[in-house]
């Protein structure tokens, strides 16, 4: 009895601490990955999340609502939203054929188009901006045809589509074409035999297999689009209600109230959190159907 | 399956930990230039080094003062920051070592002011400016005056109202009765310019010192209400500035006939 | 439809003429390499030959000159269906869709493209099935809904790659059940390694080798009497080859054999002797060779390898095995090594012409 007892008590003493992290460290880290890697993994997502929560202390809670339900800062919200959702459909119906182009066919030249397609992802916005400036401004390359049309593109919210498109179709293409690659041509040609002409196979076969790599470019589009600047700034001017978007707008609020702007900035911050949280729900639940649990 | 050493992820930590404070060191040292601790001589020949933080507008000019402030006073240097004048207050505010500011109007100098970071009675008008009219050299829209800004086929660009610029301009359009419709209003006056020589806009409101420096790419033309609507640019010795002495000799170089010499050929006014 | 196919991949070695009547399915058997993914992969469309033609009934799938120029249909156009061994279900598609696939891209209507697709799965007994997921589905369901889909599309012409292969034993029974019913009056070319599909699947077999044709004929025909050691391989018989004399066949390799039909092959032609493993007998051979068996076909050899098969081991020597008990093989000593005399009665032996 009392050996046992004093053996318990020994074991009591010397275990504990040693049971609880194993107990702790086996319900945190998965097996297979060594905690080091954990650790980086923690210091970098501190290094993102971090910044995301100063600017979180730093909201005035009180006036909050006013700031963020002002004329202008109503205005800017709407736009965003709607410019930056014309500008993910622009990056879908442009963005699907250039990545079934590049994964599906061979030609010459193909690797330097492929880097030129991405070259919106590397290049600085306002680099972006002036380069559409000089192709559809008013003395742009495309431009001068524009004016004797009577189709004015600067100062207008076409302009700021344009100027998201350009920085946000990169996402898509690079995140559908890698897709495409994986997904493989057996199942095309499959449906080729069965009678589909290629239209046919992109519509129900193709396309239908990449859903969830289409659905998550697009939300990073989607995200790209509403936090372009630098390209619509030089671009596209900054008009309230028609092209001064939320970024121009806590921008220009940085200057007289900058609490507005931190106001602001959290909205731009949540807005991002909800639809890349909602998509993401979306491309799983549609990966799922698709995923074959072996045969 | 041996355990990693308990050693790995601590010295794993303390590295990571150690890079980012090198960082944060490195960074801080690029922003200025290491403020020297040796007291001023009193009386005899001035050296050390000072950094000045000046609004956008500034630029070439300062450039130039701080050129002539360092022949004038070997041994010296200054160190020039440029930005909008609400990010300076901004910068200042949050610790940023300036040892002289310049802002381009009155408002954002009393947020410092106000804040203690310059003393109450510490500010100096140096400078003034006031609005012009900037079109292309061909002058596309065929713009006179400012009346013709308000035309709806003229597409004219101007400052946001929350900018110095900008409230210049609200008060020149009071002044002259005319309300423009503008296509954009900008957050800096360079953006206002930068569309007026691209050929975008067919007219911007700038201030004149803008008009002069950009020289041949675009024209000025005269508004005289703007006379009404005068920015006025104090500047000012930091509170906590390491070398008190050498920020008032630079105050007093910008105030001093040098100073307002090299201003009054850029375009600014007398203050 | 009949089937008309003639075609040259140089790359590949491949240079291969094929007809298969209309109704009649067709099994090519061959080694690994020797070109039945290629003739299936030509046929469907999926690869261009250098050069070839081949016609479905009326319709010209590929006619290509000796420079490498004319039309091929795409594979869309040609009325081929293929069933490979991976079933390859559309993933995101329910299995009545996927077997009404093939019909909605030729523009039927819905419901009556899934009212086809219903009689489909009937036939091939997997109407349960209807409304599951291909993930929820096994290997053996999956390929039973894959060939409906296959023929759904109502093709002229049907390949199969070797559908059973990644099937379980007690699986594919069932699936060779229903391809023998649904390819009764279809034009098929089945590619495959098991002998059991061919006889069960085929009225004609086509052995290629190396990118050539190298035997065909009807299934029996080819299988029992085979002229090359791969065919006679899949058929498990011992083949030896030689020269047609007055009394039999001199072998390539030294010795007389003679079976039944003998007297039917011309003197002088190119003939063989086929022989089932099971009905040859092995005995130990002394280095004088005094202990020579009486009688005809008895040839001297080596043991080479012996291999184990259910009740009975396999002694292979250089060109005759033998099936024998494991008590007489230990009974005899057999080994890797060991000389040996094989012997066959000339009646359990067939011998015809090459």
């Amino acid at each position: 009895m009392t050996p046992a007892s004093t053996g318990a008590a020994r074991r009591s003493t010397r275990w504990p601490a040693r049971r609880s992290t194993r107990r702790s460290a086996r319900r945190s880290v998965p097996s297979g990955v060594p905690p080091w890697v954990v650790a980086v993994a923690v210091l970098g997502s501190t290094f993102v999340l971090l910044p995301l929560v100063a600017l979180a202390s730093r909201v005035d809670w009180a006036d909050f609502g006013a700031l963020v339900t002002s004329d202008s800062s109503v205005a800017a919200l709407g736009l965003s939203l709607r410019t930056s959702v014309t500008a993910t459909m622009f990056c879908v119906v442009l963005g699907v054929p250039m990545a079934v182009v590049l994964a599906r066919t061979e030609f010459w030249g193909q690797q330097v188009l492929r880097s030129l397609v991405l070259l919106p992802l590397v290049l600085p916005p306002v680099v972006g901006g002036i380069a559409l400036l000089y192709t559809f401004g008013r003395r742009g390359l495309l431009g001068q045809t524009f004016e004797t049309l009577g189709v004015t593109i600067a100062f207008s919210t076409t302009a700021v589509v344009l100027a998201q498109t350009f920085v946000a179709l990169p996402f898509l293409v690079l995140s559908l074409e890698g897709a495409l690659r994986t997904v493989g041509t057996r199942y095309e040609a499959v449906a080729a035999t069965l009678g589909a002409r290629p239209t046919t196979v992109l519509r129900r076969v193709t396309l239908p297999l990449v859903l969830p790599a289409l659905v998550s470019g697009a939300v990073l589009s989607f995200a790209r689009a509403l936090g372009e600047f630098g390209a619509t700034l030089t671009f596209a001017g900054s008009l309230q209600g028609v092209t001064r978007t939320l970024p121009l707008e806590i921008y220009l609020q940085r200057e007289t109230d900058p609490d507005a702007a931190v106001a602001l900035s959290l909205v731009l911050v949540v807005v991002a959190i909800v639809v890349v949280a909602l998509a993401h729900q979306a491309g799983r639940s549609t990966g799922l159907a698709t995923r074959r649990r072996g045969s | 399956m041996r355990r990693a050493p308990k050693a790995l992820p601590t010295l794993t930590g303390a590295t990571a930990l150690a890079a980012a404070l090198a960082l944060t060191g490195c960074a801080s040292a690029s922003v200025d230039a290491p403020t020297s601790a040796t007291p001023p001589a009193s009386g005899s020949a001035l050296a050390g080094s000072i950094t000045v933080y000046a609004a956008a507008s500034l630029t070439t000019t300062f450039t130039d003062l701080a050129d002539e402030f360092e022949r004038a006073h070997p041994g010296t240097s200054v160190e020039l920051t440029f930005a909008g004048s609400s990010d300076l207050v901004t910068q200042i505010t949050e610790g940023a070592p300036a040892d002289v500011v310049a802002t381009a109007d009155e408002k954002n100098m009393a947020k410092l002011t106000d804040a203690g970071l310059v003393g109450s009675a510490a500010p100096e008008d140096f400078a003034t400016n006031v609005l012009t009219i900037a079109v292309p050299p061909s002058n596309p829209a065929g713009v006179t005056d400012f009346a013709d800004l308000a035309k709806s086929d003229v597409k004219t660009v101007i400052c946001a109202a929350q900018v110095p610029c900008g409230a210049a301009t609200v008060a020149v359009e009071k002044a002259t009765g005319v309300a423009i419709s503008p296509v954009s209003e900008e957050a800096s006056v360079t953006d206002v310019l930068g569309k007026v020589t691209s050929g975008e806009a067919d007219a911007g409101l700038v201030y004149v010192t803008d008009v002069a420096a950009a020289g041949k790419s675009v024209t000025g033309i005269a508004v005289p209400e703007a006379d009404q609507a005068v920015t006025t640019y104090p500047i000012a010795p930091v509170a906590d500035t390491d070398d008190a002495d050498l920020a008032r000799t630079f105050v007093d170089f910008v105030t001093g006939s040098t100073g307002q010499g090299v201003l009054r050929a850029a375009g600014f006014g007398a203050p | 439809m009949t089937l008309e196919f003639s075609a040259v991949l140089e790359a590949r070695g491949f240079d291969v003429e094929l007809t298969v009547a209309e109704g009649e399915t067709v099994a090519v058997l061959g080694p690994n390499g020797a070109g039945k993914s290629t003739l299936l992969a030509l046929l469907a469309g999926l690869v261009r030959p250098d050069r070839g033609t081949a016609r479905l009934g009326e319709r010209v799938l590929f006619d290509v000159d000796g420079r490498g120029r004319g039309p091929a249909l795409r594979p869309h156009e040609r009325g081929v269906s293929m069933l490979a061994q991976d079933a390859l279900l559309f993933p995101h598609l329910s299995a009545l869709d996927n077997v009404a696939f093939g019909p909605r891209s030729a523009g039927v209507s819905r419901r009556e493209a899934d009212r086809h697709a219903g009689d489909w799965l009937d036939r091939v007994d997997a109407t349960a099935l209807a409304d599951r997921r291909p993930a929820q589905l096994s290997g053996g369901q999956a390929q039973r809904i894959a060939v409906a889909r296959a023929l759904a599309a109502d093709p002229d012409l049907l390949l199969l790659d070797e559908p059973m292969a990644a099937l379980d034993v007690s699986v594919a029974p069932a699936l060779r059940r229903t391809l023998r019913d649904v390819l009764a009056d279809r034009t098929a070319v089945v590619v495959t390694h098991d002998v059991l599909d061919a006889f069960t699947l085929a009225d004609r077999v086509v052995v290629l080798e190396a990118g050539r044709v190298v035997d065909s004929g009807p299934t029996r025909a080819v299988l029992e009497r085979p002229t090359t050691p791969f065919a006679a391989g899949l058929a498990a018989l011992d083949l030896l080859v030689g020269t047609a004399t007055a009394d039999g066949v001199r072998l390539d390799g030294g010795g007389d054999v003679t079976g039944r039909g003998a007297d039917g092959v011309t003197v002088g032609a190119r003939a063989a002797v086929a022989v089932r493993p099971g009905l040859v007998r092995v005995v130990p051979r002394a280095h004088d060779g005094v202990d020579r068996p009486s009688g005809p076909n008895v040839l001297a050899s080596t043991v080479v390898d012996l291999e184990p098969r259910g009740d009975l081991v396999r002694v292979r020597g250089a060109g005759l095995s033998a099936d024998v008990p494991p008590a007489v093989v230990a009974a005899l000593d057999l080994s890797p090594g060991a000389p040996v005399w094989f012997s066959f009665a000339p009646d359990d032996a067939v011998a015809y012409a090459l």
